[in-house]
Order: C-alpha cells, then structure tokens, then sequence
C-alpha cells in the first residue's frame, strides 16, 4: 500500500458536541501567575505575519524588528517566527540569522495553490534555497473537495520531499473545507504523508481558525501520538487577535495534548495583530495598570 | 509512506498533564453570600423559629455552615393548613395571567442573584462552581420562565377540557440539585394555581431558604409557597397529612416505595422520580473523542449524584480498548478539588453518608474482580472526596453494575450487535436515561425508541431544559417534570 491508501480510516466528528467541548475549554480561569507565564508563552509561540501585496523590503525588516524585541518597556521573549512570502525570504533571512527566530515562507501559491504542482514545489525549493528554515504550504482544496484525496496526499509529500532540512506546515484552509469530518480527514492525510505541523488557514478566507476546528485537528495529533509515538505541531493561524483567545487555545492545547505540546517547537500562533494584545496584558500585570496602545510599537 | 521518523524524537507513548504550566487557584470569592447562624422555616409568608435543629455542612471542609430547624409535626399541619387558606384565598381567584407575572418576577429574582445563589449552593452541596453557575442557577431560572408562560394558557395543556389546581402539594426534594429540583417543583404547580408545601434535603436547605426570601421579595400572597426543614420525620409527616392532595418526590427508589405505600388509599396524588442506572450505549461507528466527553458528563458531572447518571457503559466490543484508553487519558485532564475554584471539575461528596456508601460499593467491585481505574493526583485533605474512577472487566450480573452508586463510578460492559446493546440497556429494574452514540441517524432512532427509559440523549448526555418532560420508566418512578407533560400531575382534568 501507498500513497493515500496508506492512510488509516478517520473517526467521524460530532459536530455539536465538539462545539460544546471548544467552548468548555473557555471557561477556564487563567489568572494572576498563570496567566503571566501564559502570555508568555504565547508569545514565544507566535508565527508574526505579513502577507499582503503591499510587503515591501522595509516592512519586512519592521517585522523582524518587532520580533526580535516585542517590547522596550520590560524583558520579554522573542517570537518564534516571521512568516513572509518567498520573495521576502533574503530580507527577513538577513535580519533574522543567528537569532534563533525562524523564517517561515508560505509557498505552493499561497493562498489559493492554483497553479502546477510543478510550478508550487519550485517555489518551495526557491524559498528553502533562499533561506527559509519552514515552509507553509497549502493543499488543493479544489482536489479535496472533487474527491481526489490521493492528488492532496501526493502534493505533501512531494512538497515534503521539496522542503530538504526545512519544516512543513500543511494548511487544510478549514474555512473551505467547511464540515469538521473534512477537517479530521485532511489532518490525517497531511499527518501521514510527512506534515511537521499541520495548519488551520491561510487567514484569507473566512472563517479562519475557530477552537472547535484545532480541536478536531489536535485530536488526529493525539490520535496519531498515542499510535506511533511522533509528535506533530498544530499552528492555527487567523482571527486569534486577543490575548484571552490566545490562553484560550493554550488551555485546550495542555487539556488535550498535554504539557508536552506547549512549546514553539510543536504549538504556534499565525498572527500579526495578537502580538500587541498580549504585551498589553503583560504590562498590566507588570505595573498594574493598562496603557494606552501608543506606548507599543507597530509590528 | 512517508513519516517523520527521523525529523522528531520517540518518546514513551504518554500524554503529560503536568504542571509545566500550571493554572493558578481561581476561587470565587464567597463574600456575596450572607449565612445566617440559624434557619426556621417558611410558613404563611413569614419566617418561623423553629425548634430542635440539625447541622448543615459545606461537604468540601466539614465547616459547620448553619443550624437548620427540624419540623415537626405541628409545623407541617401550620403549613399545610396556611397553604389551604392561600388556596381558598387569593392565589385560588386570581387569573392565569396574574400567577404568571409572580413566575416571571420569581424567575427574574433568581437571575438578579444568580451569582450568588451559586456559591451558596457550592458551599452548602459541594458541587463545582462551574456547574452552579452555568447549569443549576440558569436551568432554575430558565424553570420559572418556562411555566410562567403556562399559566395563562392551561387550557391549551389539555385541548378539550376544562383544567384547575390539585389543590395543596407536598414537595420533597433531594440534596443533588437543591434549588434546581425546588424549581423543577414549585414552577409547574404554581403555573397551574396550585399551593404547596416544600420539604428540601436535610444535608442542602440553603439554597431553598434564600429562594424563600426572594418568594418573600416577589410578593407572593402569603401561604402559596410554604418551607418547612427537616430529615425523614419532616417528609413523612408532609406525606400523611390529611391536609395534602398530591404528594411530588424526587430521592431513593427505598423513599419512593414508602411513600407509594403510605398513602394507598388516601385519594392523594403521587408523582415519584426515584433512582437509575442510565445506560450509554456507544456504537463502533460513533464519534468517538465526543463520546469519550459524553462518558465523562455523563458519569462525573455533580461527582455522579445525578439520578439520571449513564454510570453503565456500554460499548461495542470492537472499540473498547480505544475507548478506554482515550478515556483514562480524559480522565487525567479532570481536576478534582475544592468547588469553589472556577477551575474544577469534580468537586466534593455531598455528605459523609454518602462518601462511604460509594466506598462501600466500590469496594464490592474490586472483590468481584473488576479492574479499576482512578483518577490520578491529590485530593484535599479535608472533606469528602473521591476519585472518579471507572470499573472495567465486570459482569452485568455484579453489583456496581446493577445498583445505583450516585456517585462518580462507571462500570464498563461490552455488546456485540444493536440487539444486544439495546436488551442489555433494558435488563435494569430502573429505566430513567439512556444515551446512544452512533453517527447513523437510523441506528440512533431506533435504538433510542427501544430504550425502556424516559429520557434518551443522542450523541449527548445529562443536557436539560424545561421544555422537555424527563421521568422514569419502572422502578424509577412515573409522572414527568418539564414540558406541557409536567403540567399535567398538577392539574385536575374535567
């Protein structure tokens, strides 16, 4: 057996009831301590973004500004990543290096993936050549949704195969995809044809990520972990713009996964408006007091 | 295939729920409650003395909380007979219209002091605070709005025929939910002008007597809701009152069978929900992770004192390996420990009685052979606690699997084919809830339509509203609370 063959039937998904145990996960109280060292975290684990038209060598140096030190105010972690479009790939990489902070390019024709699959792994291989240490690429949600599931698992691994020594996050755009069985579905796939992370959205559809969408996600992590021992990252990426979403995400991550998975190196946060959020709240436990948002500087 | 063998590091096959990031205590502040160092009762508008009295407990400390009076006799016949003056005064003349505004006033109250009718009830019954404030104070609430919109539109509850009250009700009401069964109590019968007397359990008065100052605040005609506290005496008393035409209980299935028996003969009415031992039946085609949280709300919500509890498991014998691990790994995410921490999840036993009780069965289990599982990590050193914990490798014919526990205990039993999933549900004298998991529509309809249960959850567990009628089938009693259904034990039908 091979290729999509391979891959394990899924188990269905209870759309109801998997609302109600998202929604269960934001009843937690994270307070005082807790949510200091969450914060924190949550920082540590942030994909900082920009992928608009208008990126410009300038902007992207901004970016890596911002990242490397989100705040002048107290100490404060650097992020985990800055994720650009390839052709930005030199300009964050010269920023970046000897950092620890990664470049993240999307690849594959982000967002949409129209285009050969020939065409999306030389894109891959232009942005591992210039410099990316992770890759986010997105499947063919026009072959998923015409049936051609074998077509979806091919692409990842050829494009995990493109990647080299780099990182793939496979991005099942779950806003188009729509029902949470696709959702599992997909997550298996992606798993099991060499995904590092897999990846909610590309943030340009709507909905982006929602808690019941990564919970079903984190679920074929789990699943996969408890069979195989291999530990897959979950990055949900889009529409988390407030800290209290963002410790929201960390409750269901530690309740579903476990301890384990809260570290940059398997948990991410795609985000570019979070980040400021966060320091807000940070300083407010720091002094007392919330500030006003001039007092932070534009990622 | 391509893996990621080489890319990540093999690690024992263990999920961590550890203490890498720790949730800090996040105790709700219980300033908002007032206790009073000694209850009466609430007789004729106006609240009484009373005589001896009895201790009420926060079960998560053995903290004293109050001294309760113990009604007697006498206090009975005063409430009963201040309900009978209310009903031929005027509670009886007045319109459905003008109840239903003291309904929806009553309602109102309960979700103006929400909160703190919610810390009183974790105080006095040991439950999460989680649960009080988003499920028990609401659903309580959500009661008295249900039926004030019945009051004015008891004609259409029984098309064709002319309706009035029973008359005077005796209510006795249990130590699991005190102010949700309270309202599950008072909201019907007085929607359909009745008056009546309420008994709440000994171990969980509180609740019920701060409602009594809100009944007091909403202006109720004195004598329409009378209170009188006490123990078993109290309740037996209330039951063989000549004063008293319909009887509504809700606690043991032994209580029931006495009751039902005291009173044959005497012309009063009777509505009895007594004990379960719900099946959750779990087909190989389910889904599974909801499942697994369907298990855990089923059994470990209100640490298992829930009479419509699913505390027999039932799964199909292909998937139990799976289904007990994922839920043996569920079970280590529950946190176990003080209630009013708005981060837990089982809080404590409601009484030392009851503590044993489950002791004493789960013991039972482990004799017979019956591996169990429990939850891991501390418990509090003072109070009444107990792991929730799941029994596996048993018979139906042991005695976890059969007898009603009412506490946080799952016993584990497999099936092979629908039909013997659905003859296995129904070997139980009880027959309150079932619950079955399938994602085929098909098989879930006609399972649920062979449960010998009054209530049947699909692809769910222990969900309530007031517009649905839940009552036992058998040994779990009969008459239905909730819907146009729980209309009905209140109304005489011309």
């Amino acid at each position: 057996m091979s290729g999509i063959e391979s891959v394990r039937p899924s188990p269905t998904v209870d759309r109801v009831a998997t609302d109600a145990r998202a929604a269960a996960f934001t009843t937690r109280s994270i307070k005082k301590e807790a949510k200091r060292s969450g914060l924190e975290l949550v920082i540590s684990m942030m994909d900082l973004t920009t992928l608009e038209g208008a990126d410009t060598p300038g902007r992207v140096r901004e970016l890596c500004a911002k990242a490397k030190q989100p705040m002048v105010q107290a100490p404060c972690p650097p992020v985990a990543a800055v994720c650009v479009y390839p052709t930005l790939v030199p300009v964050a990489r010269q920023e970046l290096s000897g950092t620890g902070i990664q470049v993240a390019a999307v690849a594959t024709y982000f967002p949409s993936g129209q285009a050969t699959l020939q065409e999306r792994l030389d894109e891959v291989r232009r942005a591992v050549e210039a410099g990316a240490d992770e890759i986010d690429m997105v499947i063919s949600r026009g072959a998923y949704l015409r049936g051609d599931l074998g077509f979806v698992y091919d692409e990842i691994a050829s494009t995990r195969e493109a990647c080299g020594e780099a990182h793939l996050k496979v991005i099942l755009e779950t806003g188009e995809l729509q029902t949470y069985d696709r959702v599992r579905r997909a997550s298996d796939i992606a798993i099991a044809a060499g995904a590092h992370f897999i990846k909610t959205s590309t943030g340009k559809v709507s909905p982006a990520a929602t808690m019941p969408v990564t919970l079903v996600m984190l679920e074929a992590i789990r699943d996969h972990y408890l069979r195989t021992g291999e530990k897959i990252g979950m990055k949900p990426a889009g529409g988390i713009r407030t800290a209290k979403q963002a410790l929201h995400y960390l409750v269901m991550v530690k309740e579903t996964l476990g301890d384990a998975w809260l570290t940059p190196d398997l948990f991410r946060f795609g985000a570019s408006s979070l980040l400021n959020d966060v320091l807000m709240q940070l300083e407010k436990l720091r002094t007392g007091h919330y500030q006003s948002a001039r007092y932070f500087s534009l990622g | 295939m391509a893996t990621n063998e080489s890319s990540t590091l093999r690690t024992p096959r263990r999920l961590l729920f550890g203490d890498l990031w720790t949730y800090a205590p996040a105790p709700e502040s219980r300033d908002i409650v007032r206790l009073q160092p000694r209850y009466g009762h609430f007789i004729d508008g106006a609240f009484t003395e009373g005589g001896e009295t009895m201790q009420t407990i926060n079960p998560a400390t053995e903290e004293v909380l109050a001294e309760v009076a113990v009604g007697t006799s006498e206090d009975v016949d005063r409430a009963v007979k201040a309900a009978r003056r209310a009903l031929d005064g005027p509670w009886g003349r007045m319109s459905g219209a003008e109840r239903g505004k003291f309904l929806y006033r009553i309602a109102r109250l309960i979700q103006e002091h929400a909160r703190e009718l919610a810390v009183l009830e974790s105080l006095d019954g040991g439950k999460p605070i989680r649960e009080s404030r988003d499920i028990d104070i609401p659903l309580a609430a959500a009661h008295f709005f249900y039926y004030a919109g019945w009051a004015d539109k008891l004609g259409y509850a029984v098309p064709g025929a002319q309706v009035g009250p029973v008359g005077v009700a005796g209510q006795i009401i249990p130590w699991n939910f005190p102010l949700l069964m309270a309202a599950w109590k008072l909201a019907p019968a007085l929607a359909c002008g009745n008056t009546l007397v309420l008994k709440p359990a000994e171990n969980t008065p509180l609740t019920a007597m701060r409602l009594a100052e809100l009944i007091l605040e909403a202006d109720l005609p004195p004598g329409v809701v009378n209170i009188v506290n006490g123990a078993g005496a109290t309740g037996s008393a209330l039951v063989e009152h000549p004063g008293v035409n319909k009887i509504a209980f809700t606690g043991s299935t032994a209580v029931g069978r006495h009751i039902q028996r005291a009173i044959a003969g005497s012309g009063k009415k009777l509505t009895l929900e007594l004990g379960g031992k719900g099946a959750n039946i779990i087909f190989e085609d389910a889904p599974i992770d909801q499942a697994v949280e369907g298990i855990v709300a089923g059994i470990f919500f209100n640490q298992g004192h829930v009479c419509c509890a699913g505390s027999r498991l039932l799964v199909q014998e292909s998937i139990h390996d799976e289904v007990m691990e994922k839920l043996r790994w569920r079970m280590q995410s529950l946190r176990v420990g003080d209630p009013l921490d708005k981060n837990t999840d089982v809080g404590a036993i409601n009484s030392r009685e009851q503590l044993e009780r489950i002791q004493t069965l789960v013991a039972s289990g482990v004799e017979a052979g019956g591996q169990l599982y429990q939850c891991p990590g501390d418990l509090p050193e003072k109070g009444f606690f107990f792991r929730p914990s799941v029994f596996t490798g048993l018979a139906q014919s042991a005695r976890v699997a059969q007898e009603e526990i009412f506490g946080p205990v799952l016993t584990v039993l497999t099936f092979r084919t629908p039909e013997e999933a659905i003859e296995r549900a129904n070997n139980t004298p009880y027959g309150l809830s079932a619950g079955v998991w399938s994602d085929k529509g098909s098989r879930l309809f006609m399972v649920a339509g062979a449960m010998r249960a009054g209530v049947v959850w699909g692809n769910t567990f222990n969900r309530f509203d007031p517009t649905s009628p839940f009552g036992g089938y058998k040994e779990s009693g009969f008459g239905r609370e909730g819907g146009r259904h729980g209309l009905l034990p209140y109304l005489e039908v011309r």
